[in-house]
């Protein structure tokens, strides 16, 4: 599984980003145990902006975010993440799309 | 231009968008188009195949000017499993024609082209600037939006929401449902970059001429999904996509696939020595003509991917979305030119249109094609293309076996795997389905 990890990162490092620092558009509801959508969006992100803690619970840093929304088709009917575009301008960049 | 009132508001800059917009502004409405990126294009994904008839209906010379990588003279279909494909190829020398019929584009460079002639034709492009809400009068018509950018709300007679598959402002205001699991599939692609002659020498290809290969079999693990290489002028597209349920379900990972599927001995030889410049995901409507929302409300309409509006089994959805662009707009110049108000009722000349044109009736012909490809994924995917693999070495290999021993220890394994009623069964299924 690391070695995915480190590909899936090399692969975001091929795009451009405008990171809107503070403004995380994906939000995870707090939780003290994953529900099984949470779960899934470890494996299904595109983008592995889903990891676990130490502490068990399911986080998301949106830096690398490609905005697919298949997270939003997984997680927003239950509640457990809130998903918003970014600010104007801001997110990825795509050169070729 | 807060203060300002236009005819129509279009939100969003992709295909659906900008060809809404493009008609609307040509037939002198007095246009806004919105769009989140910061050019038109830079937020937009696809393989992509541009369907050339559907753009000379809006722009007739845009082959002049257009960014275009290559026209199409071959297709190539795999039926892949984990060491080999059966292919079936369709190359014609008809299709090196003057006015080519199908192109490989760069989405984010025909895009921005695409917008320049928006503009060109009057319309007002603001970009980097997400569109967060609908404005609504006390009794739910549609007024206007509000957006990131600036206080309060512009007001329009009307909204086209172009706002691609993952579209907010529709679902969040209860327009229509959000996508579902079963009804998106969530794609990834990466470009790779190598010299033109390197490109056209590994796909037989002379000068301009392009080809795309459309792949599906074990690549996908058994979920309902397909593989996809196209040939640009200096690069390749590279992708596979798979149903977002399915992915839930099995736990496979999008980019697993792709490695997996960049390493099989068919593929790895196409992009070896390539340089990768970007990896992008996107959502593909899948649900067909089941899945297509309400189209028309007062004071809005919902055209493109927002709409469902894609044929999965042709693999098209930029003409599905340009003709429903268009023919919205030509709907809403319509109501307008009777100087009659954007309501629900009028604007249902926008779905009678549509309903007439190819765009519904190629989606009602394959009505029930998602549903079976999702529920028998495991045999279309994965049992059906290790058969068939294993019948074309079974017929190909020479060991001094009988012909017609190594016949019946074909049919033996199709019918191990499936049973007579099984195979039956599968066959009639997918003959209705197709219909």
């Amino acid at each position: 599984m690391s070695e995915t990890a480190v590909r899936v990162e090399e692969k975001l490092f091929y795009n451009r980003y405008l990171v809107d620092a503070g403004r995380a558009h994906i939000k995870v509801r707090p939780h003290a145990a994953p529900t099984a959508p949470l779960l899934a969006l470890l494996k299904v992100c595109p983008a592995r902006c889903y990891e676990m803690n130490e502490a068990g619970q399911v986080e998301v840093c949106v830096d690398g975010c490609v905005e697919c929304g298949t997270c939003r088709v997984i997680a927003e009917p239950s509640g457990d993440i809130e998903w918003s575009y970014p600010r104007g301008g801001y997110g990825v960049l795509f050169k070729f799309g | 231009m807060i203060d300002e009132r236009f005819d129509a508001i279009v939100v969003g800059a992709g295909m659906a968008g900008n060809a809404a917009a493009l008609t609307l502004a040509q037939r002198g409405l007095k246009v806004l188009q919105l769009e989140r990126g910061e050019y038109s294009g830079s937020k937009n994904v696809q393989g992509a195949i541009l369907y050339a008839d559907m753009l000379e209906t809006l722009i007739p010379d845009f082959r002049e000017d257009a960014p275009l990588e290559r026209h199409l003279v071959e297709q190539r279909f795999w039926m892949m499993d984990d060491r080999s494909h059966v292919g079936l190829h369709y190359k014609s020398d008809e299709f090196n024609e003057e006015r080519a019929n199908r192109y490989t584009i760069i989405r984010a460079q025909f895009d921005k082209w695409f917008s320049s002639k928006v503009r060109e034709a009057g319309a007002v492009v603001l970009c980097e600037t997400t569109v967060t809400e609908l404005a609504r009068d006390a009794y739910g018509k549609v007024i206007g939006v509000r957006t990131d950018r600036r206080d309060g709300e512009i007001h329009a007679d009307v909204v086209v929401l172009a706002e691609g598959v993952n579209g907010l402002l529709g679902t969040r205001a209860g327009l229509r449902p959000p996508p579902r699991p079963d009804n998106v599939a969530l794609a990834v692609k990466e470009m790779h970059f190598l010299p033109r002659e390197t490109i056209e020498a590994r796909f037989n290809l002379k000068g301009d001429e392009g080809t795309v290969i459309e792949a599906a079999g074990t690549i996908s693990r058994g979920m309902t999904g397909m593989g996809f290489i196209y040939a640009n002028k200096e690069c390749i597209s590279l992708g596979i996509g798979c149903l977002v349920a399915d992915f839930q379900a099995t736990g496979e990972t999008p980019y697993g696939l792709l490695e997996r599927f960049k390493q099989h001995p068919s593929v790895a030889p196409l992009i070896e020595g390539s340089e990768v410049k970007e990896y992008a995901a996107h959502l593909i409507p899948e649900g067909g003509y089941k899945a297509i929302p309400q189209l028309y409300g007062d004071g809005w309409v919902v055209v493109g991917d927002a709409a469902q509006l894609n044929n999965a089994i042709h693999r098209e959805g930029s003409n599905l979305a340009m003709t429903s662009g268009r023919i919205a707009a030509e709907a809403i110049f319509q109501v307008k030119s009777r100087r009659e108000p954007m309501t629900a009722k009028n604007l249902a000349l926008y779905k009678t249109m549509l309903d007439d044109s190819f765009v519904i009736k190629d989606l009602k012909k394959y009505k029930d094609m998602p549903a079976l490809m999702h529920i028998q994924s495991q045999n279309f995917f994965l049992t059906y293309p290790q058969l068939v693999s294993k019948a074309m070495q079974n017929f190909l290999r020479v060991d001094g076996t009988p012909k017609k021993e190594k016949e019946a220890s074909t049919l033996r394994s199709f019918v191990a795997a499936r049973s007579w009623l099984g195979l039956f069964g599968d066959a009639f299924r997918f003959a209705r389905a197709w219909r």
